[in-house]
């Protein structure tokens, strides 16, 4: 999932503090399942956010809603006939969400309620960890499962670094060595062979370096 | 036991302090309460295992909000106690009045009356 963070409210209240009338928008998908953005978010949001205006004497209506995605056009356009109702929306999907939300909405000022910060798993409750950087042409058939490009802080693909130690990364001795963890799963998987082979040089192209990235499926459009 | 405690203070019966929510104790001051204490079982000592465990973080997260609204944290307030201890009930009930007595009322009642006016 996408994995985001609430941001201070005290940073959210600078972004609406001269506004009168706000949304706040919640999603229902990787943000609620990160709690970072979904409606219980947005309804402490929301509660905080009244407490604040009322306390400053300012008369501030705020709405709540929470949409299904807010990176797809139907759910998004459940609130085009309101949405000029209101002069700004807060919204607390990742950075996809918030972003189509300004695209659609072109006059309505859009703020970001959560930090989005990587594509991660949840390894237990509270704690989430980065597991893929959409690089665009996925190695982990070679790497026993393990993506070298998340996980190693280097980005080797002919791994590890000098600086493995004990099974763990040279930047941090609380991170698990990518490297050292593919070792280790291709040795139960018996397929240790695969490890001598050297990777090529990775194409980069498929990755953020090569710009702003496009998927076209001829055979999904309408 | 027959103990006496202020008589300003609402309680709300939760099947386990772990139920408390932050959105439960912001609505209380929104709805205008001075205070919110969460009274739970000794730590250690929770039947579902942390509960009141949970229940401490979601106070601190209250407080932190309550402060960054400047509403003040110092109104939520965490106690445990083991829930045969009647007079420590008590005790805490008058503590926490005291406290929210010094810190006067919930300041969005005057900002409503404001507003009103
Ligand atoms: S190799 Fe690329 S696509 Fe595959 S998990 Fe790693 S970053 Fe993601
Ligand atoms: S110690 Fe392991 S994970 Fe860290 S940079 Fe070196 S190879 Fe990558």
């Amino acid at each position: 999932m996408i994995v985001a963070e609430k941001k201070p409210v005290e940073e959210i209240i600078d972004y609406v503090k001269d506004f009168k009338k706000l949304l706040i928008a919640g999603c229902n998908e990787c943000v609620t399942v990160c709690e970072a953005g979904g409606k219980k978010e947005v309804g402490i949001l929301a509660s905080a956010l009244r407490m604040y205006f009322l306390n400053e004497g300012k008369k501030v209506e705020i709405d709540e809603v929470t949409l299904e995605r807010q990176c797809d056009h139907e759910y998004l356009e459940e609130i085009r006939d309101r949405i000029d109702k209101y002069d700004a929306v807060l919204s607390l999907a990742c950075g996809v969400g918030v972003q189509f939300m300004a695209e659609k909405y072109f006059s309505t000022p859009v703020f970001p309620g959560v930090n989005t910060c990587f594509l991660g798993a949840a390894e237990e409750r509270g704690v989430w960890s980065e597991r893929c950087q959409a690089c665009g042409q996925c190695i982990l058939g070679e790497t026993a499962g393990i993506c070298p490009i998340s996980r190693c802080a280097k980005r080797l693909l002919n791994g590890p670094c000098g600086g493995s130690t004990k099974g763990k990364c040279e930047i941090n001795k609380d991170l698990d060595c990518a490297w050292q963890l593919i070792i280790d799963r291709l040795k139960e998987l018996n397929r240790l062979d695969d490890y001598e082979k050297i990777m090529p040089i990775k194409d980069w192209s498929t990755e953020r370096a090569g710009g702003p990235r496009k998927v076209v499926r001829e055979d999904v459009r309408l | 036991m027959r103990i006496n405690y202020p008589g300003t203070i609402r309680i709300i019966r939760l099947p386990c302090t772990g139920k408390v929510d932050v959105i439960h104790i912001l609505r209380a001051f929104e709805k205008g309460a001075d205070g919110v204490y969460v009274v739970g079982c000794l730590e250690g000592e929770c039947r579902f295992s942390n509960g009141n465990l949970r229940a401490k973080k979601r106070i601190e997260q209250a407080q932190q909000i309550l402060d960054a609204i400047g509403i003040g944290g110092e109104r939520a307030q965490m106690y445990n106690l083991s829930s045969a201890d009647g007079p420590r009930f008590a005790e805490y009930a008058v503590e926490m009045t005291e406290k929210i007595k010094k810190l006067g009322p919930n300041p969005l009642k005057k900002a409503k009356e404001k507003m009103a006016a």
